[in-house]
């Protein structure tokens, strides 16, 4: 055995390698900076080789921890963010954030380990059939069947992960394969994926036509969703919007792609949405979708949904076009590349200044709203304010519920890729780990993670990372000792019966941090928080702040589910 | 309605697995589904066989389908002229007062007989799905003690009308 390596080597002049090390070298090659992983048995012989890689390692202290992690960090980056866990239970911990990356879109490079390839099939220790499980929720996945494939595979990975629609791939390592010697010279070969190429480049009689749209339309709209972030594409946007002079709407996914003060923003739409952009999606005669995929929480009712609108619909993703709203211009392109197009095409902008006023009427007659004088502290002025002191430079993650829309609703992005929330699948437990993963990405900023009591309980686990590798993430806690969302539609439909949503017996939060050693506060009122907030926010230290907020605060306006966008309850004090 | 899909895919582990995922994600029924190899290598055919009630779902299913990255090509036939085709295998009491009474069926069929016991006959049939179907309608008097249909398998005819107004049929 030693003489046949030694003469592979005079021949080759490369050593025999393992799996592991073919994989690490991939990695290498595509500029991986951070991997979120977890060891276990099956990965043994992977985290050998990564014991002297120079790549950064953090350990979350639960796999999915780990993955909304990455999650954070490819929605900051753009770039796949790697992911390792091991076989059977460590790859089921990880199910969660894959179905949430695939419904935000978001690049993940996911390895698990697999028991030996002899033993697959056997319900062998630790044994998961991963890509059963993972096939509806991950964009492509792999089994690594022979050491030879990994160079290829995690190439191909990466281009899947990133390219397009952006989404999850996993790749499923048997130990076996992982440990194995290759004494084949690795070979640089060419992605070929003839059943993957994504159309990034617009149909010229498509730009013509919605141009011709635009020219005629007395009341036309942008609505602008995530796509339009993951396509690199905000400079554009704020171009063509300018050009053309049609106001923008965000998605909730797409905050942030406009910049929130610019004079043609109206805000976010959907159920939380305010009202001068339900409406503007209501009464426009032209809607302009750009990388935004008509979600229901949205589009409330789709019979009333833009009922009057010639529907224009730019996506990379050619399923996404009429999926849930018929569309007559359909546009399959890259948000950036449709954009660009759209520019040069210098069509008429349209004459409607009526429209225009029409949009600055609501905006002023009905903005967002709370009571100022209750003598409460009311969480929306929490968010108020940690926007004015942090200056709208955070990097604000959020978890799920109220919290989340109040964050979307009062913290006013003017920047792009400052916001990560859970949109699509909705995963509380999600905010808190992937404020991580943003901070890992931009080591500067200020990262503000949005909490919920409920949702941070679910992940309370990860502050050991933040301990560990001194990151200096501000956990803001919106304390209600409820589950908010859950509590406001019970309030709301069915009639006040708080079933199991109330969670009066909590831990010391801050005492929770200070076991890690982090420090923790409690704030009751508006003043304490002014100070707080002053000295905290600016320093480069972890903190936990528990927000003692007004526990029957209700997010408003509101859609109840099965009416349109102009049913909103709540507009006005 | 209807719709006839045909699928060429990548010859990969679990493309099928891929494919039938996909159908009960997105919550389309399959009536029938026949895979098999391909033209080319390391490339198979797939046909399906689904039931929509508009033409937007059809138009969803096909675009989903592309999206997986192993299909090659999907391509709804079912407005062209097409040939399609499946096979049953329909095992059928047969006493010997019945037996020549079932050959009277079979005959205008064209089914043909592959096996015979003392009490019953298998006969296969390939035809149209609405021709296998009613050949079933016809021998089920007789008592079917087992039957296995394979599914439809089609593809476009060499040549196309110009004309895709006519109901599309073929010669038996």
């Amino acid at each position: 055995m030693l003489q046949e390596a030694a003469l592979t080597e005079t021949k080759t002049e490369t050593h025999p390698v393992t799996g592991a090390d073919l994989l690490l070298r991939a990695l290498e090659k595509e500029n991986v900076e951070v991997i979120f992983g977890y060891p276990g048995g099956a990965v043994l012989p992977l985290y050998d080789k990564l014991y002297h890689s120079e790549i950064l390692h953090v350990l979350p202290r639960h796999e999915q921890g780990g993955i909304h992690a990455a999650e954070g960090y490819a929605r900051i980056t753009g770039k796949p963010g790697v992911v390792i866990a091991t076989s059977g239970p460590g790859a089921t911990n990880i199910v969660t954030g894959l179905a949430d990356a695939m419904m935000d879109s978001l690049p993940l490079i996911v390895f698990t380990g697999q028991v030996a390839t002899g033993v697959i099939g056997s319900d062998a220790f630790q044994e998961a059939d991963i890509l059963g499980i993972t096939t509806p929720i991950t964009k492509y996945n792999y089994q690594v069947r022979s050491i030879e494939d990994i160079p290829r595979i995690v190439k191909e990975a990466f281009y899947i992960a990133s390219t397009g629609r952006p989404g999850p791939v996993l790749i499923d390592i048997p130990k076996d394969i992982a440990a194995g010697i290759s004494d084949q010279p690795e070979e640089e070969k060419e992605v070929n994926l003839p059943g993957y190429q994504p159309t990034l480049k617009p149909n010229y009689l498509q730009i013509r036509k919605l141009t011709e749209a635009v020219s005629r339309s007395k009341k036309p709209v942008i609505l602008a969703g995530a796509g339009v972030l993951h396509g690199r594409a905000s400079k554009e946007l704020k171009e063509y919007a300018e050009q053309q002079q049609i106001p923008v709407i965000h998605t909730l996914l797409g905050l942030g792609g406009f910049p929130a003060d610019h004079p043609l923003f109206i805000g976010m739409a959907g159920m939380h949405g305010c009202y001068a952009a339900n409406m503007g999606l209501t009464e426009c005669d032209l809607l302009i979708n750009i990388g935004a995929r008509f979600d229901d929480r949205l589009t409330g009712n789709l019979q009333h949904f833009a009922p009057h609108a010639t529907v224009a619909h730019i996506d990379i993703d050619p399923a996404e076009i009429g999926k849930n709203v018929p569309t007559s211009i359909p546009i399959v392109a890259d948000a950036k590349e449709a954009l660009e197009q759209l520019i040069l095409q210098d069509g008429k902008p349209p004459a409607h200044k009526e429209w225009m006023e029409t949009i600055l009427r609501w905006q002023e007659e009905y903005p967002y709203f709370y009571d100022k004088e209750s003598g409460r502290l009311k969480p929306q002025k929490v968010m108020e304010m940690l926007h004015s002191k942090t200056e709208g430079n955070a990097i604000v993650v959020t978890d799920v519920g109220q919290h989340q829309m109040w964050a979307a609703q009062y913290y006013r992005f003017n920047k792009a890729d400052r916001w990560v929330t859970s949109g699509g699948l909705g995963t509380m437990g999600f905010g808190f780990p992937a404020s991580i993963g943003a901070q890992l990405a931009d080591p500067e900023a200020c990262v503000l993670a949005i909490c919920g009591d409920g949702g941070f309980q679910m992940s309370t686990q990860e502050l050991a990372v933040i301990q560990e590798m001194n990151l200096p993430v501000k956990i803001i806690i919106f304390n209600n000792m409820a589950l908010g969302m859950v509590r406001q539609w019970q309030e709301i439909f069915y009639e006040s019966r708080f079933s199991h949503s109330k969670i009066p017996v909590q831990p010391s939060f801050v005492k929770l941090a200070e076991a890690y050693g982090i420090k923790g506060y409690v704030i009751q009122s508006e003043e304490e928080a002014e100070e707080l907030l002053d000295e905290v926010l600016h320093n480069r230290e972890p903190v936990l702040i528990d927000f003692r907020v007004d526990p029957d605060e209700n997010v408003y306006p509101m859609i109840a589910p099965g009416k349109g966008l102009h049913e909103m309850a709540g507009v006005k004090p | 309605m209807k719709r006839v899909i045909c699928l060429t895919v990548m010859n990969r582990p679990g493309v099928l697995n891929r494919i039938t995922n996909l159908f009960s994600k997105r919550n389309f029924n399959i009536e029938s589904i026949s895979v098999g190899l391909s033209e080319h290598e390391g490339m198979s055919r797939i046909t399906c066989v689904v039931h929509v009630e508009d033409s937007s779902a059809s138009e969803q299913i096909t675009k989903q389908l592309n999206k997986q990255i192993d299909v090659i090509k999907v391509t709804d036939i079912t407005d062209q002229s097409i040939v399609a085709r499946e096979l049953a295998l329909i095992k059928v009491q047969a006493v010997p007062y019945t037996r020549n009474e079932i050959y009277s069926l079979i005959e205008p069929f064209r089914a043909s007989v592959i096996d015979v016991s003392k009490d019953s006959m298998t006969v296969q049939i390939t035809g149209e799905s609405d021709k296998v179907e009613a050949f079933i309608e016809l021998i089920k008097p007789y008592g079917i003690k087992e039957l296995a249909r394979t599914g439809t398998t089609a593809f476009p005819r060499g040549t196309q009308r110009t004309s895709q107004q006519s109901k599309s049929y073929s010669i038996v």
